[in-house]
């Protein structure tokens, strides 16, 4: 008996000892840990995160910056855990979020903390262009604030490709650029590169963007203009004409794999967000206006449609203290110029040193700057749709790649918008 | 399966009981106590040496120290399997979305509105398709191998290794990999198994794979699943034409039965077993499958199955009501083919 205690004796001791430090990962980390949740891992924007931990750590001096970040799917992934980590109401002392409506269930739920009065503490409203506060604000407060700012709504292709073909210039729109695919096609080539389901939803936006213009846009997902009114479905219907003239049978497996078509010549368009300015400069060595170039999609001129990556102040955070201060770093103009260079986007704020911007990036910030310029927030990337409505926009677009049935198509958003709202 | 709860020493040839297995907590009251205890003490500890111990110290009655011994295992997998399963079930009867949990009661709604959701719709017969496919299909080129090593191809071991490989690699690596295989790009963007089959003059087998328009697109993503999990198949087969004794076979060839017969007559009976457990573990991986459609073509419904929409409609839009009501529609179906399965494992047991 004596040796089965023993033996007894060892299987607690041990189940107690391989318990500690599960206990002690789950408590975190020490008073001077500033815990900071992202999705960004992939080249470029890792750097520039790791510029502005640096120079916080510089600025809080014994802070440990801990990076949580989590890669994979465009921060699909990281926003799973990040959910698990909310529900168990265990945040981390700051995370990640793209600015607008992406983040409206955080605060219905409680889970983040007013920021309002940081803002006015740190004077961000008179740095910030209006129309993003307005995307910002979440039942009349703000909640997180941006780091960068990525343009949505852009038309690429290679000036080579339009000379060669005669073109002229890139399509005002859509109905322009429909009479060009035409032609386009005629002569063997794809009017316009598509990838995976999101990129189809940017485009999705896009089409509607230029066909509904700013107001109507907007109104759109207010929820004063319905998904059924006549002019929607006429905005619907020219989307269906367009991804007619698109590659989307045999749709590229990734956004970059997408521009390469572009870039190949196999393509001649394609709708994307302004990350590709980076990607075609880095890894193409392709050159602004020459390799490549970029207008507002059709129809969108003087428009701008907005993306950004925005930091929280978990309710609940361990160490609220260095959270403001983190998010202070956000804010600033030297973190902001830190961070974007090195990303590939622009600041949010408008005072911060243009020179720095080169090629795209300086055309961007320019137009970002121009006050005549409006400013409206994307959908797919989270600005103008909470996560439900986006989720089921995912669905019933999928649906209709299938069954190609514009009036169904419309019902289901129509609905699906007033059972999430 | 019910391996952990089962008493060493029980459950053996010559074993008492008339079932020949026996769960903690249901020991027959008739067994003398100090058999039984002396049946675990010989496996708490040896060696077993004279028993030298005070006559006050009464032992531990043996079903007590087993269920000592198994009831952190048994708490575990109460609280993290049964438990959330339980929980799982119950969340699909609210109306939970987003981050604030919901603890309602609504009835069949989940039910009634996954019934009529097209999504879940296109879902449902996507998996019955791919499963078909994947399962006849593994099935199929494992049986093949298995038949050309067991008839002794030269360099055996190593062929086996290669067939067994691409089980060990992980379905994202192998999806990342035929996804750029699979690709449908024509002219100049023709790539992967088009781009082979042009190369070879075989430019007529061309496929559109799983982006083609056919309702049957999903059956494209067997030959990813099929070529990760075929070997596996084969080593399950080998092991049982293996098992089969020659003398069966020479017996039949002395009666003068062609190869064909023999393979008929003597060993698809005999590997019936084997076939058996094959086929559920190739459809309860088929009914899981999840990283290999997630990384091979992200959101294209056409390869949409309820695991995937169950992740997106959760962790993306926030539907934790519906996304349960998925899982427990999941559970259920693989409920009614894991069930005849140990069915059958305990009536072979028995025998």
């Amino acid at each position: 008996m004596w040796q089965g205690r023993v033996g007894v004796l060892a299987l607690v001791v041990v189940a107690i000892l391989a318990g500690i430090p599960m206990c002690g990962a789950g408590g975190g980390g020490g008073d001077n840990q500033l815990e900071v949740y992202s999705w960004w891992t992939g080249p470029g924007e890792e750097e520039g995160l790791a510029a502005m931990a640096q120079e916080f750590e510089a600025k809080n001096a014994g802070v440990a910056f801990v990076n949580a970040a989590v890669s994979g799917g465009a921060g699909s992934n990281a926003k799973a855990i990040l959910a698990s980590r909310l529900l168990a109401n265990d945040p981390p002392d700051s995370y990640q979020r793209h600015a607008g409506l992406e983040l409206e269930d955080d605060v219905r739920s409680g889970k983040v903390q007013d920021l309002t009065a940081l803002y006015d503490r740190e004077g961000w409203r008179e740095v910030l262009p209006q129309g993003l506060l307005e995307n910002l604000t979440i039942d009349g407060r703000l909640y997180a604030v941006p780091v960068n700012i990525h343009r949505a709504n852009l038309l690429w292709y290679t000036p080579a490709a339009l000379d060669e073909l005669g073109l002229g210039g890139p399509p005002k729109t859509w109905p322009e650029f429909l009479a060009q695919a035409e032609k386009i096609k005629e002569a063997g080539r794809t009017p316009l590169a598509i990838g995976p389901q999101w990129t189809q939803k940017h485009l999705f936006e896009t089409v509607l963007l230029g066909e509904l213009g700013a107001d109507k846009y907007e109104q759109l997902f207010a929820g004063s203009l319905r998904w059924t009114a006549p002019e929607v479905q006429a905005a619907l219907s020219t989307y269906q004409q367009v991804l007619s003239y698109s590659d989307l049978r045999s749709a590229s497996g990734d956004w970059q794999p997408q521009l390469d078509r572009v870039v190949q010549g196999t393509a001649v368009y394609a709708v994307m967000g302004d990350w590709v300015s980076g990607y075609l400069e880095g890894t193409k060595k392709q050159r602004w206006q020459q390799g490549y170039a970029a207008v507002a999609s059709p129809g969108s001129d003087g428009v701008y449609s907005f993306l950004s990556d925005a930091f929280t102040l978990p309710t609940g955070a361990r160490n609220p203290e260095l959270a403001e201060k983190w998010l202070v770093e956000c804010g600033s103009t030297e973190g902001q110029n830190l961070f974007n260079p090195k990303k590939g986007s622009i600041p949010a704020r408008v005072d911060a040193d243009a020179k720095l911007y080169p090629g795209y990036l300086g055309w961007a910030l320019a137009q970002w700057r121009d006050p005549k310029t409006r400013i409206v927030g994307s959908l797919a990337h989270g600005v103008v749709a909470n996560n439900a409505f986006n989720a089921e926009i995912d669905s019933a677009l999928g649906l209709f790649n299938q069954n190609g049935d514009l009036g169904k198509l419309a019902a289901t958003l129509d609905r699906t918008f007033e059972a999430t709202r | 399966m019910s391996g952990p709860f089962r008493i060493p020493g029980a459950g053996q040839p010559g074993g008492e009981g008339p079932h020949g297995l026996e769960l903690i907590g249901t020991t027959p009251a008739h067994r003398p106590r100090h058999a039984q205890a002396g049946v675990e003490g010989d496996w708490l500890h040896r060696p077993p040496e004279p028993v030298r111990r005070s006559p006050r110290v009464r032992r531990v009655p043996g079903w007590l120290a087993g269920l000592g011994l198994m009831s952190p295992s048994l708490v575990l997998i109460g609280v993290f399997v049964y438990g959330f399963i339980g929980w799982n079930v119950r969340v699909s009867f609210t109306s939970w979305q987003g981050l604030t949990p919901v603890y309602d009661f609504v009835g069949l709604d989940n039910y009634r509105a996954l019934w009529n959701d097209a999504r879940w719709r296109t879902d449902a017969r996507n998996i019955l398709i791919f499963t078909t496919v994947f399962v006849l299909g593994a099935l199929a080129l494992g049986f093949v191998m298995a038949l050309l090593l067991e008839k002794g191809a030269k360099g055996e071991a190593f062929y086996r290794g290669v067939f067994l490989f691409p089980m060990a690699i992980s379905f994202i690596a192998t999806a990342i990999v035929w996804r750029w295989l699979l690709d449908n790009g024509s002219g100049g963007d023709t790539a992967g198994l088009n781009q082979l089959f042009a190369d070879l003059g075989l430019g007529f087998l061309r496929s559109d794979w799983h982006k083609s328009d056919s309702s049957w697109a999903i059956a494209a993503v067997a030959l990813p699943a099929g070529w990760a999990l075929s070997g596996y198949v084969m080593a399950l087969f080998l092991a049982g034409m293996r098992a089969i004794p020659d003398t069966f076979r020479e017996s039949a060839r002395i009666d003068g039965a062609s190869e064909w017969q023999v393979l008929w007559y003597v060993m698809r009976p005999a590997l019936r077993p084997v076939t058996f457990s094959a086929v559920l573990i190739l459809i309860h991986i088929s009914l899981k499958t999840f990283d290999l459609i997630y990384a091979l073509d992200q959101g294209n419904l056409k390869i949409d199955t309820p695991s995937l929409y169950m992740w997106f409609t959760t962790f993306d839009g926030g539907f934790y009501d519906r996304g349960a009501t998925i899982a427990t529609v999941l559970l259920i179906g693989v409920a009614l083919i894991i069930g005849p399965y140990i069915r059958h494992w305990l009536r072979s047991e028995r025998r």
